[in-house]
């Protein structure tokens, strides 16, 4: 049985989110004033030391983030938090935010320090319109203490947040998406480079963090970046705040450092209801793998499921019983992704669709070994070819289910060819 | 400058340049449809993909900068893979009718296919873009089901003419261009100046072809079809039938005209001169009586249904002489069918143009008399040389033939109306005469020429400093109409034109890139150094018709001609 480390979560339950003094009284706030007493440059050397990298699924270090848009000429600077939590069965950046946010802001500033901004702006997912007044109180409670807005603490260094409301589209999700969307256009991707970093938003450099990534940074700070290095494993330092949902017993958010075992996750957490047996777990999300119940035996640290073929992601583990059919899975994914692709280029505009009218076609007993052949070239050309990371991964689910699943599709074949 | 070895050959390219630029230096191929050598960065069709050494994802070259050290592969099995994959993605969702479409043979996505020997049929069944259809355009047409969703078109109409009249809608599989607020594109904001036409890489767009009709009348001979040919089109047709661009083909395209069919070939250069003494009247008139300045130039369609959309408070700034194009229709259709003793609904009045838009500008009600058109048919170069490689013509032997009389007479000043600067050049060699009644020295006015997008020069023509402006592309003239709506000019005459380049540059013309517009530009001023007469106001044949039938410039026969009036459009931006 595991047992939680709360680093992200540490304060969930203790406070009332929007209360500026309850989080103080948690130590709150002071990791940016002592931020605020150090040379930018160290702030950043802390989260070197730390070996802090990105949560939002792609696992880029932040301090290398940083350094970017620190060493990027602009008059003007950006930090952005990426709320846009879009991937379906993912619901921790929800949980921080709500019960949290604070620590949120407070990162978004040390970052802003960091860099040299003095804006920021939360994009929150539209699906999550009650977060929006709890933001907005604890935003003014925190500018009434003069924890955020002009001259912070009495410094020299200001820093405004302004919450945007999300368009509704998963694919804002990807950071340049989420730009152009607060920038006012369509939400779609733009092609790196140049990474928002050098230019971002408004053309500007540009920190793009993800929330659970920026509730870590006061910590960090507080408590020093080697302390949090020795957190979950090499090269993948910290925790990592899961969400468990599917056919496992005990749904939720839970924390557990980089590293640790899924079959562990899995059974602390009560594995499959009784009666079922397990079939296997989409990890990381829609965009992430489809694994068989085999498979469990994983370290769930970035390149632990890299090596293994698989993905951490955003830290979804859905848990799939033998009651779901893996076809009928893949097929409901591709639907979401013809539905939230945004058509700016071609494999994903065309290949989401084609994968969806080959599954159909397959498990309607129409299919032919081909198809097979057919799946794989165009998910892999898929996966190597589209501007984004949603192009890029949609067809991942496709992909692995064909390694991890190849009965599926050869009796749905068979079948229909005996028919 | 950076190094870096592209297919294992070494290269060097300036910090900034992309992949494509590198491989293009090594003479290195590499397929694209959405980039355009004009336009932004579009990276979105994914055919120019390149493998990068240590990358797991492959790299659009069109937007992939250069970097010091990297190995690139353009042509490796996995990037093979990857791009006919796409190809046959977007295959599986274009027409599959290029026996029958207006680009074959100058299509980019055919030639990309033919590159890449994609003869396969797609394995994923043909889903139309779209079944739309849209040919209520006068002058462009819209054939979704060919549409590749690039976004040349939205570029250059958004971006470079800032019409606006295109805007992508839709997402995922449904997204597409279309005319915007769902209306039919003839009853949008576009302004028909066909610069989509030459973004286009497939035939999703196209000119409105009026080449049925034309052929139709050769055979009824009770008709007398008669052609004027605009001054850019005896530069750019060469072109069109395969010669390099800013190839000069005056008389073998008068002779070419005449064994297609034409019974008469008239020059428009005549009432470009026509238009000078009009214009340029109308401008010293507005000058000396305390007119409304500064006076716009009226010749180009495009940018009159820009001026009545966009800015119709600055409507009375339009000069009100008609363009070249329907002075030379209302002569046709009165002073020539009286002289001849014929019926005006008896001559087939064709002109052929360089432009788009005159094929809207033929439809506009106020132009004709009695219910009789004054331009019947508008053909552009495109669709001119359509007709003479379709009649058998060897076009690059032919010998040469004159214009016909009494129309055949054009100026230098006439011949440059075809680039961007040549009517403002042409009036002041007009105006400054008439005004100071001194010869002018040096008629080469090199303040207003070339293709930058504004540019500016004054005379002092009595005392009087007169300063004139000079635009091509519309965004250029967006910026110097929000100046002088807000009074910020002290300009007295302003030429503008919508196309970038002027006419040479029309939406009409032979598929163009910027590239090739210097070889046009030059062409224009060769032919107007080669003339004898090049003022406006020393053409004898326009003299003579002064004399015989129009009096005066600005006189009463000259207004109820060659004058015309402008209708507020702002209704369509609601």
């Amino acid at each position: 049985m595991l047992t939680e480390t709360r680093i992200v979560l540490r304060n969930m339950d203790k406070i009332d989110p929007v209360s500026i003094m309850d989080y103080k009284k948690r130590g709150g706030y002071q990791p940016l004033r002592k931020a605020l007493a150090m040379k930018p440059q160290d702030v950043i050397d802390q989260m070197k030391l730390s070996g802090l990298r990105g949560r939002g699924g792609a696992g880029f270090p932040v301090w290398k983030k940083w350094s970017i848009t620190s060493a990027a000429p602009g008059d003007k600077k950006y930090v952005i938090c990426n709320a846009d939590e879009g991937e379906p069965g993912t619901n921790k950046d929800r949980v921080i935010l709500s019960g949290d946010p604070n620590s949120v802001f407070e990162g978004m500033a040390i970052a802003a320090y960091a860099v040299g901004a003095e804006k920021g702006y939360l994009y929150l997912r539209r699906e999550y319109p009650y977060i929006t007044p709890i933001l907005e109180k604890t935003l003014e409670n925190a500018r009434g203490e003069g924890c955020l807005g002009s001259n912070i603490m009495g410094s020299q260094f200001s820093f405004e947040i302004e919450v945007v409301s999300g368009g509704g589209a998963y694919v804002c999700g990807e950071e340049t998406a989420l730009i152009e969307s607060i920038e006012g256009r369509r939400g779609e991707p733009r092609f790196k480079p140049p990474y928002p970093g050098v230019q971002g938003l408004y053309g500007k450099p540009t920190v793009v963090n993800n929330v659970e990534t920026l509730a870590n940074i006061p910590v960090i700070i507080e408590r020093g970046g080697k302390w949090f290095s020795e957190i979950g494993v090499p090269n993948c330092t910290g925790t990592k705040v899961f969400t468990l949902c599917g056919n496992i017993t005990q749904k939720g958010v839970f924390e557990y450092p980089m590293g640790t075992n899924l079959k562990d996750i899995y059974e602390t957490h009560g594995g499959v209801k009784d009666n079922f047996d397990l079939r296997g777990f989409m990890l990381g999300g829609q965009s992430g793998n489809l694994i068989n119940a085999g498979q469990i035996d994983l370290p769930m640290d970035i390149d632990s499921c890299q090596q293994a073929e698989s993905v951490l992601g955003t830290g979804t583990i859905m848990v799939i019983d033998d009651r779901h059919d893996i076809l009928d899975i893949v097929e409901n994914i591709m639907t979401f992704f013809i539905e939230e692709s945004c058509g700016k280029c071609t494999p994903c505009r065309e290949g989401n669709i084609r994968i969806y009218e080959i599954l159909r076609r397959i498990s309607s007993g129409q299919g032919r070994m081909e198809d097979l052949t057919l799946l794989e070239d165009l998910a892999s050309t898929m996966n190597v070819a589209c501007l984004c990371g949603l192009g890029q991964n949609s067809s991942v689910a496709v992909i692995t289910s064909l390694h991890n699943f190849p009965d599926v599709y050869l009796k749905a074949i068979e079948r229909g060819q005996r028919a | 400058m950076i190094k870096l070895t592209i297919d294992g050959l070494p290269v060097e390219v300036e910090e900034g340049a992309t992949l494509l630029e590198a491989a293009t230096k090594l003479d290195i191929h590499i397929p694209t449809l959405c980039y355009h050598p004009d336009q932004n960065v579009k990276a979105n069709c994914r055919i120019c993909l390149v493998e990068m050494e240590g990358n797991k994802l492959l790299v659009p070259s069109c937007s992939y900068p250069a970097q010091n050290g990297m190995s690139i592969r353009t042509h490796s099995p996995k990037v093979r893979r990857a791009r006919r994959n796409i190809l046959e993605l977007i295959l599986a969702r274009h027409a599959q009718d290029c026996l029958h479409c207006d680009r074959s043979g100058t299509c980019e996505l055919q030639s990309v296919s033919e590159e890449m020997h994609f003869v396969k049929i797609p394995r994923y069944p043909y889903v139309a873009r779209s079944a739309e259809s849209d040919h209520s355009s006068p002058s462009v047409a819209r054939d979704s089901a060919k549409c590749i969703t690039c976004g040349r078109c939205e570029y250059i109409c958004s971006e470079v003419q800032t019409v606006h009249a295109l805007s992508k809608t839709g997402r995922g599989f449904e997204m597409q261009f279309r005319p915007v607020y769902n209306r039919p594109l003839g009853e949008s904001i576009c302004v028909n100046c066909g610069q989509c036409v030459q973004a286009c890489p497939t035939g999703a767009l196209t000119v409105r072809d009026e080449t049925q009709v034309v052929w139709h009348t050769f055979a009824d001979p009770g008709k007398t079809v008669v052609a004027q040919v605009a001054p850019a089109v005896r530069i750019t047709l060469a072109e069109a039938l395969g010669e390099p661009p800013g190839s000069i083909s005056t008389g073998r395209m008068i002779t070419a005209m005449k064994r297609v069919g034409f019974h008469k070939v008239f020059d428009t250069d005549f009432t470009a001169d026509l238009t000078i003494l009009e214009e340029g009247t109308e401008l010293i008139d507005r000058i000396n009586n305390g007119g409304i300045l500064p006076m716009l130039t009226s010749c180009c369609p495009a940018w009159i249904k820009f001026c009545e959309t966009f800015y119709p408070e600055l409507l009375p700034h339009l000069s009100t002489c008609k363009s070249p194009q329907q002075m030379f229709g209302a002569l046709l259709k009165t002073y020539y069918a009286e002289k001849l003793g014929i019926l005006p609904q008896d001559i087939l009045s064709v002109s052929v143009m360089p432009c788009t838009a005159k094929k809207f500008e033929e439809t506009r009600p106020e132009l004709g008399r009695n219910g009789i058109r004054d331009i019947d048919a508008v053909l552009s170069v495109q669709e001119l040389a359509r007709m003479i490689r379709s009649a058998g013509i060897r076009f690059d032997t032919l010998p040469d033939t004159p214009f016909d009389a009494p129309f055949g007479l054009g100026t230098g000043a006439g011949e440059i109306f075809g680039s961007t600067g040549g009517v403002m050049e042409a009036a002041l060699r007009t105006v400054y005469e008439l005004v100071t009644g001194k010869a002018l020295r040096n008629i080469d006015i090199k303040a207003v020429r070339g293709l930058e997008g504004i540019k500016e020069a004054s005379a002092d023509m009595n005392g009087t400093h007169v300063k004139v402006a000079v635009t091509n592309g519309l965004g250029n003239a967006r910026k110097i109409m929000d100046l002088v709506k807000a009074g910020k000019t002290d300009y007295h005459f302003i030429e503008i034109m919508a196309c970038p380049g002027g006419c040479i540059g029309g939406g009409g013309n032979p598929i163009k890139e910027n590239a090739m517009m210097t070889s046009r530009l030059d062409a224009v001023y060769r032919l107007d150094k080669e003339l004898p007469i090049r003022k406006s106001h020393e053409n004898p044949a326009v003299k003579a018709l002064y004399e015989e039938y129009l009096g005066e410039p600005n006189g009463h026969r000259s207004h109820a001609l060659l004058h015309t009036t402008y209708i507020n459009r702002s209704g369509l931006l609601e």
